[in-house]
């Protein structure tokens, strides 16, 4: 048999692993083994796991710094819920209005990362993570302005009140600071699990292509690049946009999870929470952030048995966990019993093959 | 390396999805246990209890406890078994908690304490037929179903939802006609929080019955959740056009600035409140010789003089330490509402949520159910799901709260 490499079957192993966790999360959820409790959590961690691999491709793969990531997912949840709420009146189809509007989030939120994107990531240094910081405020000041509405005559639209859109006995989809209140909750598991699919295949592939190669290189070396010809801003703009887009397409899921969502819930906070995600996780190593994002979602809920105790254990769990993981000695602790474990339960895998770790 | 920190990760998120399955099961044979001779109905609360809004959530579940404790001890045919679950005043975690609280059991839910949880969490107990009734969380869209001036209806009405409190247009409607009836300012200036709900919602409805009742506003200024630190060129606004009274209606912590901001100023209108105001004399480094004089709009003041009021105010000094708010009392309401239902249907815990649901929405919307609370009396519901009493105003005088009449 031809050998394998390591990338492929690396990627053959995240997709395998994937599937058998879903497999048997779906399996146990439809059988309601699982508490209300975790089968509460499903999509939102499908969302933010979206979330962490996008996040990934732009700080872990291009090397710059986002800080305003919820600003995309808040564009993404706003335009799908009104994507949504207005197909309302075309189809009964649950599954239909969450694709649609999962596709018109990816569109506009990857225009949004464009339009950030063309003039900052020309520039050299820090600049995105200032210029996304502001656009995650801005987004978030410019949608409690935003009156949006829909009656039998199509989208009103109005920046002052609800009374000024002119409805004739319509629906108020996005009523300013209130946010979007009685969105069709059609979010499905199986869409949120395709959706992290998707994520990991076009981030997986991106990164073992020539454009991923030009991408890590821009991140490591910028000069170098520069002087064999090739176009650094083309390269980057064309990963944050994409990045974008994946971050889009998580906050429709998101949204659409909800009957409501408020712009204040894309705040500054978000964002760091998914950076938490992707530094937790290893920044570049898109499985551990895919990781991360699960444990740190599913975490605060299983602190509920030690009440007022829950932030002040979820931030020495954190804690914990940034030692452990970059320090050799207190990792050696765990992962040598393991190690020994595991050589005695799987023989041949004993020696060797983890020296790259 | 990598691969098997990955592995050890998904195993304790594995060992982590089995733990809650345990947890689950031995919850529920608690529940199950009985309490003295009758099965305990198990009921279930939600509310900030960390957090910017915790004072609201943790007054809230104070107020309940006292009265389950008064109703447990009473050892008649209704018992209760009290959950308080913690939602950090944010919709998604409001839904956790609501799943958590099912995980426990829960047959009918008080709560959510906050506004915009409580629309994401009513949405799913109208789903699961859980009986609702929520002591303080004031938006129309928590009940549904109403139409505002241009005919729209947003949210369809969840017939499971009942409240405790008044509505946020009816708050906004109630201050401006109590301001312009008892002639307490002539020149309004309004300060609210625009990237909320509760605040703009009541303002909505105040500036449009300011109109309608001849009530003069001179000065409309805004901030958000980020700009709260600092209210001078509001106030100034305010100030330069001539406001003797300063409308907030707005949370107690950046009232509290803005009574300290207007003082360093030299600046002295009067303030009035609305029941998010409630709280600002437990506030913690808060001088509250700042509040004197202020108004808010309030169905509960702990100096009023019947036997019921006294004894809750002193139980919850004695177990507390402090004097309870507004929302204390709702909390302790919203339980006694559900008792007196319960006695009148004759509802025992054995009953499935749908069944209990179907009774209880029949008897509080049926016309001889009348409760006598805290909050007011005789206080009855319409099929809306609006509670129908008296509002109160009461002003800050010697750092506690006095009735005001005219």
């Amino acid at each position: 048999m031809k050998k394998l490499k390591p990338t492929t079957r690396s990627n053959i192993f995240t997709y395998g692993a994937l599937l058998i966790i879903f497999t048997v999360v779906y399996i146990l959820n439809n059988g309601g083994v699982i508490s209300n409790n975790i089968s509460g959590l499903l999509i939102p961690i499908c969302a933010y796991v979206c979330m962490s691999i996008s996040l990934n491709l732009t700080v872990g793969i291009l090397g710059e710094l986002s800080l305003g990531h919820a600003g995309f997912m808040s564009v993404g949840a706003f335009s799908g819920v009104i994507a949504a709420s207005a197909l309302r009146n075309v189809t009964d189809n649950g599954t239909l209005q969450l694709i649609a509007a999962i596709a018109i989030g990816a569109v506009f939120a990857a225009i949004a990362g464009a339009i950030v994107g063309v003039p900052v990531l020309r520039l050299n240094g820090d600049y995105l993570a200032i210029v996304t910081l502001a656009f995650g405020e801005i987004i978030k000041n410019l949608l409690n302005n935003f009156y949006i509405g829909v009656d039998n005559s199509g989208l009103h639209f109005s920046m002052k009140d609800t009374a000024s859109l002119n409805m004739d006995k319509g629906t108020v989809i996005v009523n300013g600071p209130m946010g979007a209140v009685g969105i069709p909750k059609v979010s499905t598991l199986i869409v949120g699990f395709i959706l992290i699919l998707i994520c990991y295949a076009a981030t997986a592939n991106i990164t073992n292509s020539r454009t991923g190669r030009a991408i890590k290189a821009i991140r490591d070396n910028r000069i170098a690049v520069e002087s064999v010809g090739i176009s650094v801003a083309k390269y980057k703009l064309m990963t944050f946009v994409t990045s974008a887009a994946m971050a889009g397409m998580a906050g429709a899921l998101y949204a659409l999870n909800y009957t409501t969502i408020t712009p204040k819930k894309f705040d500054f906070n978000t964002s760091i929470l998914i950076l938490v995600f992707v530094v937790l996780g290893g920044i570049g190593n898109v499985r551990g952030g895919m990781i991360a994002a699960t444990v740190l979602v599913v975490l605060p809920e299983l602190l509920r048995a030690v009440k007022d105790y829950r932030m002040l254990m979820y931030a020495v769990v954190l804690i914990l966990v940034m030692i452990f993981t970059n320090n050799r000695k207190a990792r050696g602790l765990i992962i040598d019993p393991a190690k020994k474990l595991f050589g005695k339960l799987i023989p041949k895998r004993g020696k060797g093959g983890d020296a790259n770790g | 390396m990598k691969k098997i920190v990955a592995l050890l990760l998904v195993l304790v998120m594995a060992c982590a999805l089995f733990a809650a399955c345990g947890e689950k099961k031995s919850e529920g044979s608690q529940s199950d246990k009985p309490a003295g001779e009758v099965k305990p109905f198990v009921i279930g609360g939600i509310g900030p209890l960390t957090g910017g809004a915790a004072t609201y959530g943790n007054a809230a579940k104070n107020g309940a406890e006292i009265a389950v404790e008064e109703i447990n001890a009473l050892k008649g045919d209704v018992q209760f078994t009290l959950y308080y679950e913690d939602d950090e005043h944010d919709p998604e975690k409001s839904l956790n908690a609501y799943n958590t609280l099912k995980d426990k059991g829960l047959q009918i839910l008080l709560g959510t304490v906050t506004t915009s949880p409580c629309i994401e969490v009513s949405a799913q107990a109208n789903a699961d037929r859980i009986f609702e009734l929520t002591p303080s969380a004031s938006s129309t869209d928590v009940l549904g179903g109403f139409e505002d001036e241009s005919g729209n209806i947003t949210i369809a009405r969840k017939d499971n939802v009942f409240q405790m409190c008044f509505t946020d247009p009816n708050q906004g409607i109630a201050s401006a006609e109590y301001i312009k009836t008892n002639n307490i300012g002539t020149k309004v200036a309004v300060i609210y929080k625009n990237d909320d709900a509760y605040s703009t919602g009541i303002y909505q409805k105040f500036i449009s019955q300011a109109a309608k009742v001849g009530l003069e506003v001179v000065s409309i200024t805004t901030f958000t959740a980020d700009t709260a630190t600092d209210f001078s060129v509001q106030l100034a606004d305010a100030k330069n056009n001539g406001a003797d009274l300063v409308f907030l209606p707005i949370y107690f912590e950046p009232a509290s600035l803005i009574l300290a901001q207007a003082n360093s100023m030299g600046y002295e209108p009067a303030f009035f409140g609305v029941d998010g105001m409630d709280g600002i004399l437990t506030m913690k480094n808060f001088d509250v010789s700042l509040a004197e004089g202020v108004f808010l709009l309030t169905p509960f003041s702990a100096d009023a003089e019947d036997e019921q009021t006294k004894n809750f105010v002193s139980t919850y000094q004695s177990k507390f330490g402090e004097i309870p708010n507004q929302f204390a009392a709702d909390g302790y309401d919203t339980v006694y509402a559900l008792y007196n239902a319960i006695k009148k249907g004759n509802l025992t815990s054995d009953m499935t949520n749908a069944e209990l649901c179907e009774k209880l929405i029949g008897i509080f919307t049926s016309a001889d159910f009348k409760f006598d609370g805290l909050t007011g009396s005789g206080v009855t519901w319409a099929t809306t799901g609006e509670v129908s009493k008296a509002p109160k105003a009461v002003v800050i005088k010697d750092g506690v709260y006095v009735g005001y009449n005219g």
